[in-house]
């Protein structure tokens, strides 16, 4: 068991079909992946490749229809909806493209939201915001609301909230494409960063082979629901 | 999730579309308002009912008879079968029995006033100290009898005014009442001298001074078959010995066997109207024949029930309506909301924290609702009380509490627009706890 805590995330020969209509979607097709831990995956391929799919499952949001997926060692399709959720707050932090904040709530409030569904102690709630925010540098800006912000730090407050849980796994799902490339770098430098001073393994979902060859420590490339090509670097 | 975290992002989430949810909170309130103000008026009116009734001492008041005076037209076989008299024994028999307050005769004779050298015909009733507490006493002008044995006359207005143009001028006035007296075992009034039972009537004259008007005759015994028109306090008129409808059938009838003083009717007067029916049991055992009005006020009782129902459900309606409002609401919010909820799973929440910040949402807005309501409407009753009570001023009638709002109500009110809310959240909240991520997350 001592090569199981290296894995971070197990796919073997996941599938996920979608029933649209009468015609069947096979958005997963049998996938086999495996991530270490500590790793900085890219997931490449075009839109309905299935690399968002995969995403999902990884994240817990998702079921498969066959397969299995293990992260930790733990088999997600065999989890209930609440052990998912509570998979996704302990074990999971996810940040997306479109950034997702809550516009009514504070910088402070957003971050702070995941140790709300997780029961953390308000004192030790107050520690953990500030030390997340410190992370993306925006502790100044924690009283301020996600509109009055520009995109590249409204996704630094998305990643801060992501990692206020200390999750085993940051997902990101295109987290660069409502961004310049100046930013999108930026925010790239950051989950690199994070990767390495905190172990944190990455997954990222991108089409931007370019962001992928200079961040990701390994690209999997997708189509049709397959992992076409593995690109370590 | 904690629930001071949920009820945080519940007032939070709420305070969101102020306009919206405040509009649905007053929904609610105007239902509760609604509901509280049907259910007080059936409570205040049933409240006055009773009180009035009570006042009026028909509900703790047990009339006895002789079985042997209705023993031919009463089918109640309850009612005892015996020969007993009402008399003085009797009487002081009843009054030792627990709970009850005093045992007086009815008194009810034919009477002859003189007033300036007139004579008016009149039916004399005899009252009780205890009558002074009754609502015909009310609006009495003058005062009551100064004891139980003064020679005073209290007169019904109606009578006052074929004496004096201005009845109250009555009141200091001497009348003289002219009446028959019953003088016991007088030999020669009977063609049978040895029998006991046998009396002669003789003529008297006893002057009282009037002390108080009054509108109409208290509650009493023989009321239903003559009107009085004047009243003497009862053991000064007991004292007179008039002779009363009884005297004459008894003295037609030889079988009662035994002499003295009997009366046709006590009038008792129980501690308390939940008292009533005991001491009718005790009296019956006795011997004698009682009747109380308990019996027709239980129908009252129903009828106030069904009434309250009939309200209630009145009210209910306009709270339905208010509730399907929250349904509204909640599903409004569900779908604006679709993107939240989705972050807000994608951070770890669970199907049961989004169902619980729905139901939070709903119950606040009920308890808000609800207090606002039940404020709503005690005003409202205040409002109607106010009504009424000008109204009753114009008629010349003593104000009245038609509306009263108990404590269970307040609290029963705010519990019910909760447990409506919370009823009403129910499609809502499943809705939102149901809803995919995935695709909340996708919809922009």
């Amino acid at each position: 068991m001592s090569s199981s805590n290296e894995v971070a995330v197990q796919a073997v020969d996941l599938v996920r079909h979608y029933r649209m209509g009468g015609s069947v979607i096979r958005a997963a097709d049998g996938v086999s992946l495996e991530i270490q831990r500590g790793e900085f995956v890219a997931l490449l391929g075009a839109s309905g490749s299935g690399k968002s799919t995969l995403l999902n499952l990884i994240a817990g949001l998702d079921r498969p229809s066959g397969g299995s997926i293990l992260v930790l060692g733990r088999d997600l399709a065999k989890m209930n909806s609440e052990e998912l959720a509570r998979y996704r707050r302990e074990t999971v932090g996810m940040i997306f493209q479109s950034f997702n904040l809550i516009p009514s709530m504070t910088l402070e409030e957003n971050v702070e939201l995941p140790l709300r569904f997780a029961e953390v102690d308000r004192k030790e709630r107050a520690n953990r915001v500030t030390e997340a925010l410190g992370r993306v540098d925006l502790i100044k800006r924690l009283g301020h609301r996600p509109p009055e912000l520009s995109g590249g730090e409204q996704q630094r407050v998305a990643i801060a909230r992501a990692l206020v849980n200390r999750p085993a796994l940051l997902l990101a799902d295109e987290p660069t494409g409502n961004l310049d490339s100046r930013t999108g770098n930026e925010i790239m430098g950051l989950l690199r960063e994070l990767n390495r001073s905190m172990g944190t393994t990455v997954i990222m979902v991108t089409h931007e082979r370019a962001l992928a060859d200079q961040y990701a420590s390994r690209s999997v490339h997708l189509a049709d629901g397959r992992v076409v090509e593995e690109v370590r670097a | 999730m904690k629930s001071y975290d949920l009820l945080e992002l519940a007032t939070r989430n709420l305070r969101e579309s102020k306009l919206r949810n405040g509009l649905t909170t007053l929904g609610i309130a105007v239902g509760v308002a609604s509901l509280v103000a049907m259910l007080s008026l059936g409570v205040g009116l049933q409240q006055l009912a009773n009180s009035r009734l009570a006042k009026s001492g028909i509900f703790d008041t047990v009339y006895v008879t002789s079985p042997r005076e209705w023993n031919d037209d009463d089918q109640d076989k309850k009612q005892p079968q015996s020969n007993r008299i009402v008399d003085e024994a009797a009487k002081a028999e009843i009054a030792k029995l627990p709970n009850v307050l005093e045992v007086a005769p009815e008194i009810r004779v034919m009477t002859d006033i003189r007033y300036k050298e007139k004579s008016y015909p009149a039916f004399l009733g005899a009252l009780p100290n205890s009558a002074k507490n009754g609502d015909a006493f009310e609006n009495m002008q003058g005062t009551f009898f100064s004891s139980s044995t003064a020679k005073e006359a209290i007169l019904q207005k109606d009578f006052a005014k074929t004496l004096e143009p201005n009845p109250n001028d009555m009141i200091g006035k001497e009348v003289v009442l002219r009446y028959a007296e019953r003088h016991a075992g007088e030999a020669g009034a009977t063609s049978q001298p040895d029998d006991q039972y046998s009396f002669s009537v003789v003529r008297r004259e006893q002057p009282l001074k009037v002390v108080g008007i009054i509108d109409q005759e208290p509650f009493g015994g023989m009321r239903m078959i003559s009107r009085a028109r004047i009243f003497l306090p009862t053991e000064m008129a007991d004292s007179l010995n008039m002779v009363q409808f009884s005297d004459v059938r008894s003295a037609a009838s030889s079988d009662s066997g035994k002499s003295g003083k009997t009366y046709s009717m006590l009038v008792v007067r129980v501690s308390s109207a939940g008292k009533v029916e005991q001491v009718q049991e005790a009296i019956k055992k006795t011997g004698l024949r009682t009747y109380s009005i308990m019996d027709a006020t239980k129908s009252l009782r129903r009828f106030f029930a069904i009434f309250d129902m009939f309200l209630g459900i009145f009210g209910s309606l306009a709270l339905a309506v208010a509730s399907l409002a929250i349904v509204n609401t909640l599903v409004m919010a569900v779908l604006e909301r679709r993107r939240e909820i989705g972050v807000m799973k994608a951070l770890g929440a669970g199907d049961g924290d989004v169902k619980k910040l729905f139901f939070a949402e709903a119950g606040a807005m009920g308890v808000v609702g609800g207090a606002l309501g039940v404020g709503m409407g005690w005003l409202i009753g205040r409002a109607i009380n106010l009504g009424t009570t000008i109204y009753l001023k114009r008629q010349n009638l003593p104000p009245e509490n038609v509306w009263l709002v108990p404590w269970w109500l307040i609290g029963g009110a705010i519990a019910f627009a909760v447990v409506m809310s919370l009823i009403a959240a129910l499609y809502p909240a499943s809705r939102a706890a149901k809803l995919d991520p995935i695709q909340a997350l996708r919809y922009e």
